[in-house]
């Protein structure tokens, strides 16, 4: 009888030890893939960005300080390999076309292509994504490390070779401070 | 109520109403035993029955609803902003894109349908598409995304089917107790069952009714929270229902067929006892709602 009651007892403990190593597999899981979603949208941008100045060029090649801008918060996303300076490059680039669209409102003509247009709203929209992708993130390693700090979860989260917390992806620098209009 | 506690007690309301259903459909069963003695028989076939039945429609879903509705794949380089908005909201929900539909119809509406998130679909109103701002369309299409991450595809089917068990079983028990006799049977039960019996099978199918209706409002209330906590502005999707609200139009291809679909009642009707049997929760419920989180 004894016997029969530790064997069960034993077996719903492995079944739950397994049960939690599983959920925080697929915690951890849901946390890189969230982190490859914003790469994926900064590459994105990065790809588009090149057809946007040439598309740009023909009507605002006097604008040399602003296209000069796009380029250089470009190259630096390219040279960025850790979070951070990914953080950094990418709010770089999103001030640098931010003036660039202000900018070319005193265009008519380019307004009113087409293709830039078409550019724009691409732009408009991966920016949007590039948010949601954050946000996305973020909700995942809520979740994750809601869970790692649980109890009984917290107890097996270490010796399963699972870090307790996940950083949260912050804007750093500009995008913080509020915005300053001049006229 | 702050948002995340709005979006436990809708879905606790939900599991609370489907229980309510079940065990109406106990108590019918429970009535059907005392009278023919084969209660769990005649109920397990209504299940199965039941079932059986709605398992196509849902399986279905997406092309059902598309076709009902005359709703016509959207193109990308056609309606490029649409898309992107729809992208965007998917990264955040973490669900595979849908496919985009368009309504011909200048009034403000939106649904979505699908079995499971891989094979769902959106379509929106190409009114929506004109009339709405980037904010309140966003909010719109976060609702819908939240009634696919939801499932709320699979409760309105589930919901559907215990609908048709208790039809089924109130029909039956009606025959039975006019046509097949009582006392040839093997009637345990005196008159009090009796007469218990005959008020539930009168009154049972409306009761069906009320709760079906109860849970597609309550769905409609989460996608709303749920929307909100997807864009972090639950104020577009507010902005989005007044416009509606102050609309005069009526969507022309509304039937009540496809009415629990859209975004919005496509029907205008306005007091408590239509609120009844209405598949939405009236607007402003809905815009107070979103307002005070």
């Amino acid at each position: 009888m004894w016997v029969y009651l530790a064997v069960i007892i034993v077996a719903a403990i492995i079944l739950y030890v397994i049960y939690v190593f599983n959920r925080l597999i697929t915690l951890r899981a849901r946390v890189n893939n969230a982190w490859a979603q914003i790469d994926t949208q900064l590459r994105r941008r990065y790809d588009l960005i090149p057809n946007l100045v040439e598309a740009v060029k023909g009507y605002m090649g006097y604008e040399r300080k602003v296209l000069n801008e796009v380029t250089k918060a470009r190259a630096a996303m390219a040279g960025a390999t850790s979070p951070g300076e990914k953080s950094r490059a990418n709010d770089m680039l999103t001030g640098a076309l931010k003036s660039l669209f202000a900018v070319s409102e005193r265009y008519p003509d380019l307004k009113a292509s087409k293709n830039f247009m078409m550019l724009q709203e691409e732009l408009a929209g991966t920016e949007n994504k590039i948010a949601y992708s954050r946000q996305f993130y973020n909700d995942s390693v809520l979740g994750y490390n809601a869970y790692t700090q649980s109890f009984p979860a917290r107890i097996f989260a270490s010796p399963f070779r699972f870090e307790m917390s996940r950083d949260f992806f912050k804007t750093v620098g500009e995008a913080r401070e509020p915005v300053k209009v001049k006229f | 109520m702050p948002i995340y506690e709005r979006i436990e007690s809708n879905t606790r309301k939900t599991y609370l109403l489907i229980g309510i259903f079940c065990l109406l459909i106990v108590a019918i069963g429970w009535i059907i035993g005392q009278i023919t003695g084969l209660g769990i028989f005649i109920t397990a076939i209504a299940l199965i029955f039941a079932i059986a039945i709605n398992i196509f429609s849902w399986y279905k879903s997406d092309k059902i609803a598309i076709r009902l509705t005359g709703a016509k794949p959207a193109k990308r380089e056609d309606y490029l902003y649409y898309y992107n908005t729809v992208e965007g909201l998917s990264i955040a929900a973490g669900l595979p894109m849908p496919k985009l539909y368009v309504i011909e119809d200048q009034t403000i509406n939106a649904f979505a349908t699908g079995r499971d998130p891989e094979h769902s679909a959106i379509a929106v109103t190409t009114g929506a598409l004109e009339k709405l701002k980037r904010l309140e369309l966003e909010g719109v299409l976060s609702h819908e995304l939240s009634h696919i991450k939801n499932k709320d595809i699979l409760i309105a089917t589930i919901v559907i089917a215990l609908v048709g068990v208790v039809v089924f079983l109130c029909n039956i028990t009606w025959r039975m107790l006019f046509f097949g006799g009582l006392r040839g049977r093997r009637g345990k039960g005196g008159g009090i069952i009796l007469l218990l019996g005959l008020v539930l099978i009168v009154l049972a199918p409306l009761f069906a009714y009320i709760i079906k209706f109860a849970i597609s409002r309550k769905r409609e209330f989460l996608a709303d929270a749920d929307g909100a906590l997807l864009t972090r502005y639950p104020a577009g999707l507010a902005d989005a229902l007044e416009k509606i609200k102050n609309e005069n139009v009526q969507l022309k291809t509304a039937n009540s067929a496809t009415a629990h679909l859209f975004f919005a009642n496509p029907f205008k009707k306005g007091d408590w006892f239509s609120n009844l049997f209405s598949t939405h929760p009236p607007l402003d419920a809905r815009v107070k709602a979103l307002r005070e989180m």
